[in-house]
């Protein structure tokens, strides 16, 4: 298995972000993980990246606890956060070598894999183009070609779509399946956008901290009897559905 | 969904494998065993990680060209770390010269001048300022987003501020030569050759003292906006409650209790140091309370540091 969560809870005080979660995800599989804001995704984000502690349960990458073997763990794990994380005032080049450096890779191979991200998202001529002059979307392609500068087997993104035009959200999202499908990437992509995901992707639904259904898209719209998944996830974050136990 | 990315002719890879994997591989990308490790489900390679002490040095670079750039780019705050002190050495040194008589105290042989006395206490500013500047830097980080990548590295975090804060001392260190190449043309300010060099360790440590002390205010300041609270309760305190600007003796024959604070205050510590240094000089004591502090607030700053805090973006509920 690429990622084993179990039994996995966080709390903020007494208020619980998190409580027993548990799934597993097939290496290069694309996964969804959808939820209302404020349902745990960028809780759980924290915790498979470590800027979390987990409080109750364990996170296992490729067999590895978490825990006993961050480095190695974080060195197969590439991150595209919800917030921005490049630096504007740097360059393209310059903001990838900071995370190249950081990720302990020699100058040298870091140029040639910047150089094969960049091509690949068709952002090669904006090498030395400082990032605060990059739109919306340039900025997000950079993010992913950092996130994959150290060629990670798993690629967690948190709502990367956020603030942008649906052409460059459905443009980032098919180049994503791409990377599964290719290279065997293992993905999960946290969204609440209920248009990013295909009938036939794994949905991951997380409600109120707990994961309310783990099935493919039309698997969630004929176990809830809906004719869309729109309804589907209604169904199960609705009110009635916060009433149960 | 549609892909506009990767589509145009050139971009799409060939032979099955977007994966730069295959696309770029050379020799160079072969793992070394170091870098493998075994587990459960199979081997896990870990290509391309240059382990070993490499890496360690790769994200030293890192950091160090990181707040190099951003140093180069905020020309201000270059221009204003040497015209504060140079404002202090010429308008200030210069009205309080008459004022003040410096007897002979070591490091000096014979009689100096004011501006000679306080030069090494402003090359302290300088590291005083900056390290507090670094403090402010690693709020902003936190606050933008930035320090979350710091923290995706792979390499220990205590190391990962440990390059932070020696990246911030050897930028800081920039400044004071610059400061002291003007201040020997503004003032005649000219210790011996030699304690231009012998000066460069102890100015280091001094760097590494305020950039640790900054990095563990950075821990326990929330927003952005308390930074104001650094600077009254912080910088102007440890400058002005030191040997910077009046030696020891001066301060005890003002206030007996003004001279013990003195005393208590690690600043005053590394002023001498930096001081004596200047010209040849070893000065122990202050010395082992430099280094011994400079221990005591990196390792403070390191088992204090929060990443769930850098997580929230500086908002921890918990």
């Amino acid at each position: 298995m690429a990622i084993v969560v179990e039994n996995l809870g966080f709390n903020y005080g007494a208020r619980a972000a998190l409580s027993d979660l548990s799934f597993e995800l097939q290496p290069g599989s694309f996964n969804a993980l959808l939820g209302p804001n404020g349902a745990g995704k960028s809780t759980l984000f924290g915790l498979l990246t470590r800027l979390l502690a987990p409080q109750q349960g364990d996170i296992r990458l490729f067999g590895l606890p978490i825990r006993q073997h961050a480095g190695a763990v974080m060195r197969r794990l590439g991150v595209v956060f919800q917030q921005g994380t490049l630096d504007l005032d740097l360059s393209v080049a310059q903001n990838l070598a900071y995370h190249g450096a950081l990720q302990g890779l020699p100058r040298q191979h870091v140029q040639t894999r910047m150089r094969a991200e960049l091509d690949r998202l068709e952002l090669g001529d904006r090498l030395h183009e400082r990032v605060r002059n990059l739109n919306g979307g340039h900025r997000r392609r950079v993010e992913i070609a950092r996130a994959l500068l150290h060629r990670p087997s798993v690629l967690l993104l948190d709502e990367a779509t956020v603030g942008l035009d649906t052409q460059t959200r459905a443009a980032l999202n098919d180049y994503v399946r791409r990377l599964c499908q290719e290279d065997g990437l293992t993905v999960l992509w946290a969204t609440h956008l209920i248009e990013e995901i295909d009938a036939d992707d794994r949905v991951l639904l997380l409600h109120q901290g707990k994961l309310r259904a783990d099935n493919s898209a039309a698997g969630l719209c004929r176990s809830t009897r809906t004719i869309n998944l729109t309804q589907a996830f209604a169904k199960l974050t609705g009110p009635q559905q916060e009433m149960q136990p | 969904m549609n892909s506009t990315i990767g589509t145009t002719p050139g971009t799409v890879p060939v032979s099955g494998s977007a994966r730069p994997h295959s696309a770029t591989d050379s020799s160079q990308d072969k793992p070394n065993d170091s870098s493998l490790i075994h587990t459960d489900s199979g081997t896990i390679i870990t290509a391309g990680f240059c382990a070993g002490l490499s890496a360690y040095g790769h994200c030293f670079g890192g950091i160090l060209m990181r707040e190099y750039l951003r140093f180069v780019q905020q020309r201000s705050r270059f221009l204003s770390s040497l015209v504060r002190p140079l404002l202090w050495l010429v308008v200030f040194a210069s009205g309080f010269r008459a004022a003040l008589g410096v007897a002979i105290i070591p490091p000096y042989e014979t009689y100096i001048t004011y501006e000679t006395y306080i030069a090494p206490g402003l090359c302290c500013m300088i590291l005083l300022f900056n390290g507090m500047q670094s403090s402010l830097s690693m709020v902003y980080d936190r606050e933008m987003g930035s320090m979350r990548v710091l923290l995706m590295s792979p390499l220990p975090r205590s190391w990962l501020l440990l390059c932070k804060l020696m990246a911030i001392g050897l930028i800081s260190l920039t400044q004071v030569y610059a400061f002291l190449a003007l201040a020997w043309l503004v003032v005649d300010f000219d210790p011996p050759l030699m304690g231009y060099i012998t000066a460069l360790p102890a100015l280091f440590l001094t760097a590494l003292l305020l950039g640790a002390i900054g990095l563990f205010l950075s821990t326990h300041i929330r927003q952005l906006e308390n930074f104001a609270g650094v600077m009254n309760f912080v910088i102007f305190p440890m400058f002005f409650i030191s040997s910077a600007l009046y030696p020891l003796w001066k301060m005890r024959e003002a206030s007996e209790w003004l001279y013990w604070l003195c005393l208590a205050n690690p600043f005053t510590h590394a002023v001498e140091l930096v001081r004596h240094s200047l010209y040849g000089q070893l000065n122990l004591a202050a010395l082992t309370i430099t280094a011994g502090t400079t221990l005591m607030f990196a390792l403070l700053a390191i088992l204090g540091f929060n990443p769930e805090r850098a997580a929230a973006g500086g908002k921890v509920t918990r």
